[in-house]
């Protein structure tokens, strides 16, 4: 259950959908948490998704450690991701959905779903293996989800707004919850939110993106500080106060 | 780390592979028959040029002739029935009336030629008021009258939703604006409904138009002799009575000639050329008609019911009168019954694996779309999967058949034909019940599915089948029935041998057994209407 601690990188990655152009050259630090924080439309989910696979840049490389895996497809990339919503097939109960996590085909051995259940009782869900995903509530959907991290064990971690869509109660529950599975595994997390509270309470490292790349980068506290940068500061509505 | 080195770099996605096999078959089986046409036009040129004489010339003009006025019949009625069903959005019976305008739709040509010989012929049930009224001996409706009457049947009921749903397109504050202002009947349809209605009308008349020229049973049974023939039963006979195939390929050339420019036209009128309707959902629309309007609508509306509901009723009352019992104890009603439902089983699981493939093929190819360019490949597998309706089956029937004519015996491929055939006319169809909930679960699921590896047959069995199934079921149906009551390419190849049930209903008729041809009529109207009702079922209960 040990995850190698994997750097993230881009470099001179450039690439354009209909008529935005987007160029990314950015260090994510290896084992922390990184906040990825921006204006809509900056560029943050393209950001996420040419790290998954799910886009492949024009020009320049992604690294995954060492290793160059700017051609490789998603599923071969050591790279779990969970979504804003759909991170659960409606039509599988909870345990299968986790276990795809382990296998696509789904062939799972004795030791495979006792693992998926040790990650169920993890996130809180001991004993719901065979709910269905209409029966949850939004925040057990994404704590299945979690789950589904857990058995999948890659070092990087790709969080899309995850609980943008839960309560604030709920979604302190899930940002501890993050916090302490992070702390356990080390992984490499990379999560684009739109609180900033969620990123001064989890996260160690700040990248700002604008205008379709990264405008800053830093320490979480000194971006939160007074001297934190000024397009960032302007975001967030600091400068007012 | 787990697995992210077993994987290679970027492998062909097997959707894809499933599309262009499809649209392999696909081109095989229309590219065969237009090699068979090559090769005989070039084995016998001066046979295929002289072909092109005064004869096909005749029978050119009255394809057209008749398509141009069953148009007209269809369209110019529709809209008053159309309109008069929106002015009246609620009354009893509204909704049993548009159910019954749907069934036309799901019946067999040849059922509905029976049904309206059963009511217009020369011993239908008209026949004694006809010939009282006229004074003459009732002579019957054969040849262009009863083409017409056919093709009116089938297409009224269709115009009319089409039109129906084109009014319901007009947004409800402008139906209570115009009763605030005080508009009259006259003034509402010049102002508000018209504009509606033409902007939807050149796509429903080519439409209609495009059925008429490619209809072949209708003109088949009820057209009579050389004054009423169409392109289409010209190669039927060109083939099966007069052996000469250098006019079948002549008169297929100006066939598929035909079709085509109907179908860019329509393409370019943005028509949809698979031509079903919704059932139009009544809204209220505010509208106070005045007592002779209402007059009037009802008068149309009963006029319309009476039209089509006829042929309806006449085909379950002379069903009934045959001696079904005897019948069903038949040996080649049996046989043929069998035949029928194998035939259409098999080419109805083809027509929903061909769709599913072009389904999944062009979802795959938009999704690793890099640029905004659409390739060659996805737009073939998107519109260019309609383009088979532009080939009439019998223009493949007959391009096959003068193919393997002389290697093989042309009968024995008559299973195979029915099969493949019936299976591409289906297809375009099944692709429209099954792409939306195909994209719909794509959409929500083609990252995670990425992300967590899961492609190919594990897809397909996992993730994609579950939500598949009930609009699968919906085109399967729709195929069967479609492929049961076809007699198109069954017409070309079929023998004593290979049999199905409008074939068999064909000879009954062809040899004066009018009760045995009525009664199995019967039999198959209330087969493809079951099956129809059950695809519409299986797809509703999927949209929800």
């Amino acid at each position: 259950m040990t995850s190698t601690n994997a750097a993230v990188r881009l470099e001179h990655v450039v690439f354009s959908y209909s008529d935005t152009m987007v160029r990314f050259d950015v260090n994510f630090v290896p084992g922390e948490i990184t906040a990825i924080m921006g204006p809509s439309g900056a560029g943050k989910s393209t950001l996420l998704n040419l790290v998954a696979g799910f886009e492949i840049p024009r020009e320049g490389r992604v690294l995954i450690g060492d290793a160059d895996v700017t051609s490789l497809p998603p599923a071969g990339r050591p790279v779990s991701m969970v979504f804003q919503e759909n991170n659960l097939f409606a039509h599988l109960d909870v345990a299968k959905n986790v276990g795809l996590g382990r296998s696509p085909a789904l062939r799972l051995s004795a030791s495979d779903r006792h693992d998926v259940a040790t990650a169920l009782t993890r996130v809180g869900l001991a004993g719901m293996e065979n709910r269905l995903p209409r029966e949850l509530s939004g925040g057990e959907r994404q704590r299945v989800a979690l789950a589904r991290v857990l058995v999948r064990d890659r070092p990087i971690l790709l969080l899309d707004e995850p609980f943008a869509s839960l309560g604030p109660a709920l979604r302190a529950d899930m940002l501890d919850l993050l916090a302490s599975v992070q702390a356990e595994r080390r992984m490499t997390v990379l999560f684009v939110t739109h609180q900033p509270e969620d990123a001064r309470k989890l996260a160690e490292n700040m990248v700002f993106v604008e205008f379709g790349t990264v405008a800053a980068t830093g320490k979480t506290d000194d971006f939160f500080g007074n001297s934190g940068p000024d397009g960032f500061r302007h975001y967030i509505g600091s400068e007012r106060q | 780390m787990r697995g992210s080195a077993t994987l290679t770099k970027t492998t062909v996605d097997p959707r894809i592979l499933a599309g262009i096999a499809a649209l392999t078959a696909i081109g095989l089986l229309i590219g065969g028959a237009f090699a068979g046409l090559g090769v005989e036009a070039a084995r016998n040129p001066e046979g295929a040029a002289a072909a092109f004489d005064g004869y096909l010339f005749r029978v050119a003009r009255f394809t057209l002739w008749q398509a141009l006025l069953s148009t007209l019949l269809s369209v110019a009625p529709a809209i008053l029935v159309a309109r008069a069903l929106s002015r009246h959005p609620i009354f009893p019976g509204r909704g049993v009336i548009l159910r019954l305008f749907a069934v036309p739709l799901a019946l067999p040509a040849i059922v509905a030629a029976l049904g309206i010989l059963s009511l217009y012929g020369r011993a239908g049930y008209f026949a004694e008021p006809l010939t009282a009224l006229t004074g003459g001996t009732w002579p019957g409706i054969y040849g262009l009258s009863g083409i017409l009457v056919a093709h009116v049947f089938f297409n009224l009921p269709l115009a009319t939703r089409l039109i129906l749903e084109a009014l319901q397109t007009v947004p409800a504050d402008q139906w209570r604006l115009a009763s605030q202002l005080g508009m009259g009947a006259r003034a509402s349809f010049r102002l508000i409904e018209w504009p509606a209605i033409r902007a939807a009308l050149p796509g429903i008349a080519g439409l209609v138009f495009m059925l008429c020229i490619t209809s072949f049973t209708i003109v088949l049974t009820l057209g009579g002799g050389p004054a009423a023939t169409t392109l289409e039963v010209a190669i039927y006979q060109a083939l099966r009575f007069d052996f000469d195939p250098a006019r079948a390929v002549a008169l297929t050339l100006l066939q598929i000639a035909l079709t085509a420019v109907v179908v860019v036209a329509l393409m370019r009128l943005g028509a949809n050329t698979t031509g079903d309707a919704n059932l139009p959902v009544a809204g209220r629309n505010y509208i106070q008609a005045s007592a002779g309007e209402k007059a009037f609508n009802i008068a149309v509306i009963l006029l319309a019911l009476v039209f089509v509901g006829g042929p309806m009723l006449a085909t379950v009352a002379s069903g009934l009168e045959a001696d079904l019992a005897r019948l069903a104890g038949e040996a080649s009603v049996q046989h043929a019954t069998l035949t029928s439902i194998v035939l259409a089983t098999l080419s109805a699981t083809l027509a929903a694996v061909l769709a599913l493939s072009l389904v999944m093929a062009r979802r795959a190819l938009a999704g690793s779309r890099q640029s905004g360019k659409i390739s060659l490949l996805e737009r073939f597998t998107d519109t260019g999967a309609g383009f088979v309706l532009v080939v009439p089956p019998i223009v493949i029937g007959a391009g096959w058949f003068v193919l393997v004519r002389q290697s093989v015996d042309v009968f024995a491929l008559a299973p195979f034909m029915v099969v493949t055939v019936n299976a591409i006319m289906a297809m375009p169809f099944a692709v429209r019940a099954v792409r939306p909930a195909y994209d719909a679960a794509s959409e929500r699921h083609e990252r995670l599915c990425a992300q967590l590896g899961i492609s190919g047959w594990n897809r397909l069995r996992l993730i994609d089948w579950p939500g598949l199934r009930r609009p699968l079921a919906t085109a399967f149906a729709f195929a069967m029935a479609l492929s049961l009551g076809d007699l198109g390419v069954i017409a070309l190849f079929g023998s004593d041998a290979v049999q199905t049930l409008p074939y068999l209903l064909l000879s009954r008729m062809g040899s004066y057994r009018t009760d045995d041809a009525a009664g199995l009529a019967l039999m198959l109207g209330l087969l493809c209407l079951a099956l129809m009702m059950l695809a519409d079922r299986l797809g509703k209960e999927t949209s929800k």
